[in-house]
């Protein structure tokens, strides 16, 4: 009953943090420079990590495709495997993954600690609203950062799967035929769609991280204890949302 | 720094110097409970604009949780809290009575500059340029002999020069009502002296109503016009700071005037027989 409650308080404070931030658009051009701060941050903390991992994971599903399709003598089509599974799927879901537990996280903590050291409290009597200075430029830099992510993570894990096709000895295809397969199965709809789910997934971490650090209460104990909940309800988040969407959707 | 004082009633700001009506404060039967601890228990006093009114109490008596009712931080359970004669809890509040409270930790934003600290209010509020703001900041930083920490973070100030920027950041609001909790406590006698006398200073020279939280006698007795004194939530007494020097209350001469008794029972406990 308690969890219930607790599930549904978060909800309805998600979404009149929403709401509030939303209604201050307005003021986004004048906060430019929370803006690129905010864009720079997410780039800089997930660009090298989601590169690394979105090459790893397109060569792995061409390693295993390869073993599976060689079986039917179907290996010529890996690209289009791969392709259309980073564009629509893994692609977006990844990065998702890696933002909430870099970024996510680092919001988070330090929201949680502004709320515990009482910095929001003082923003509050300066009459200066957190969801307009704290959550606001932080949800707009995600919604630019995102396709930009998730389109390098795409691009990256395209190209890990042309490598382990070329060098892989029971694969063996060429680079140019492996693209020429992934261009033909790959549609541009297929990539808009993921970049879609990618938006959704961000700017849904980034407001849950928010509103769980405003919400902090108590002790510096508690600033671990919102971490913590923040990755793991943006985790949930993420894997719940794209089920319903990849249903939406196709 | 101007010398002559405003005149009774006026707060003249400290930038402008232009004299604007000063605000007084009222709370009215205030209980406030949390869960099922209540922390504040029908309490009743104002605050008379221009006025310095200090607020003393033991640690838990829920000084700080009254103040937050003033600047409408927290939400009475019942009872009202007026400032300027409009109600605490409204945001209209905040917006037309420039309220700034002092918190006891400072409250600064560690990610920002000392600097930063100061420009934020009239950059958020777009009260002037950059020029003006600059001015405004240096200002408030000289009022406060805070010259050359401006580019400093606040993690890397002493306590008594965090107390000090937290009250420029505040003077740069151009306060009507200036809160102030704990301004001296964890500090040493000499820094709170000159705390003590910056808020009995910023109160004559810019006749700004100041509520002071603290349980600092020295300061009660030199600088208020009027003491609180809290216990356990309930306001048990109400005058002149004179009357502080010889309470007839036993609780309230004990919490002014402790007595290190080594016979007292408490230390009972503490005794150890080999
Ligand atoms: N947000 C809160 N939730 C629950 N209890 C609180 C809260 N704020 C304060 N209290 C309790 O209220 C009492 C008074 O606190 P406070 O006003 O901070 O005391 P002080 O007089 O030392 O400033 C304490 O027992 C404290 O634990
Ligand atoms: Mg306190």
């Amino acid at each position: 009953m308690k969890q219930l409650n607790n599930i549904l308080e978060g909800f309805g404070s998600t979404w009149l943090l929403l709401v509030r931030s939303l209604s201050y658009t307005a003021t986004l051009p004048r906060q430019f420079g929370r803006f690129v701060e905010q864009c720079y941050l997410i780039g800089y903390t997930t660009l090298p990590i989601v590169a690394i991992l979105s090459f790893f994971i397109g060569s792995v599903l061409a390693l295993q495709a390869g073993r599976s399709m060689q079986d039917f003598g179907t290996q010529q089509f890996i690209g289009s495997l791969v392709g259309l599974s980073m564009a629509r799927e893994l692609g977006p879901v990844m990065v998702a993954i890696l933002l909430a537990g870099r970024v996510g996280s680092a919001i988070a903590a330090e929201l949680a600690s502004m709320k515990v050291y009482q910095e929001v409290d003082a923003l509050e009597t300066m009459n200066i609203p957190p969801a307009r200075m704290l959550v606001l430029p932080r949800l707009a830099a995600v919604l630019v950062m995102m396709p930009v992510l998730t389109i390098i993570g795409d691009l990256v894990g395209w190209f890990g799967g042309a490598i382990v096709a070329k060098y892989t000895k029971i694969i063996s295809i060429e680079p140019e035929s492996y693209f020429a397969v992934l261009r033909h199965y790959t549609h541009f709809n297929d990539v808009i769609n993921g970049l879609m789910k990618a938006e959704l997934f961000g700017f849904v971490v980034v407001l849950v991280c928010c509103n769980i650090g405003l919400n902090t209460r108590g002790g510096p104990r508690e600033i671990g204890a919102s971490v913590t909940r923040a990755v793991v309800v943006s985790l949930i988040l993420i894997l719940v949302l794209d089920y319903f969407v990849t249903q939406v959707l196709t | 720094m101007p010398s002559s004082p405003s005149p009774a009633g006026a707060t003249r700001n400290p930038f402008t110097q232009v004299e604007t009506a000063a605000v007084g404060v009222s709370v009215e039967h205030l209980s406030k409970n949390f869960g099922s601890l209540q922390v504040l228990k029908d309490v009743t006093f104002s605050v008379e604009p221009g006025e310095i009114f200090v607020l003393m109490g033991p640690s838990g008596s829920g000084k700080s949780v009254l103040l937050k009712h003033i600047v409408g931080l927290e939400l009475p359970t019942s009872g009202r809290v007026t400032v300027d004669g409009k109600d605490a809890s409204s945001e209209a509040t905040r917006e037309q009575v420039r309220m700034a409270l002092v918190f006891q930790s400072g409250a600064l934003f560690n990610s920002l500059s000392v600097y930063d600290n100061l420009a934020l209010y009239p950059r958020e509020h777009q009260i002037t340029d950059e020029a003006g703001i600059r001015e405004k900041v240096m200002h408030a930083l000289k009022i406060l002999s805070l010259d050359g920490v401006d580019q400093k973070s606040p993690s890397d100030l002493s306590g008594g020069m965090k107390k000090r920027v937290a009250i420029a950041r505040a003077l740069v609001m151009e306060p009507q009502l200036m809160l102030y909790d704990e301004p001296t406590s964890e500090l040493d006698p000499v820094t709170s002296a000159t705390i003590s006398e910056i808020i009995a200073t910023l109160k004559q020279e810019y006749h700004v109503t100041t509520i002071v939280v603290s349980h600092d006698r020295e300061l009660a007795l030199n600088i208020s016009d009027r003491v609180g004194i809290l216990m356990d939530g309930a306001l048990i007494s109400l005058g002149p700071p004179s009357d502080l020097k010889a309470p007839t209350d036993p609780h309230i001469a004990e919490f002014l005037y402790p007595k290190i008794d080594l016979q007292h029972p408490r230390f009972k406990n503490l005794e150890t027989t080999p």
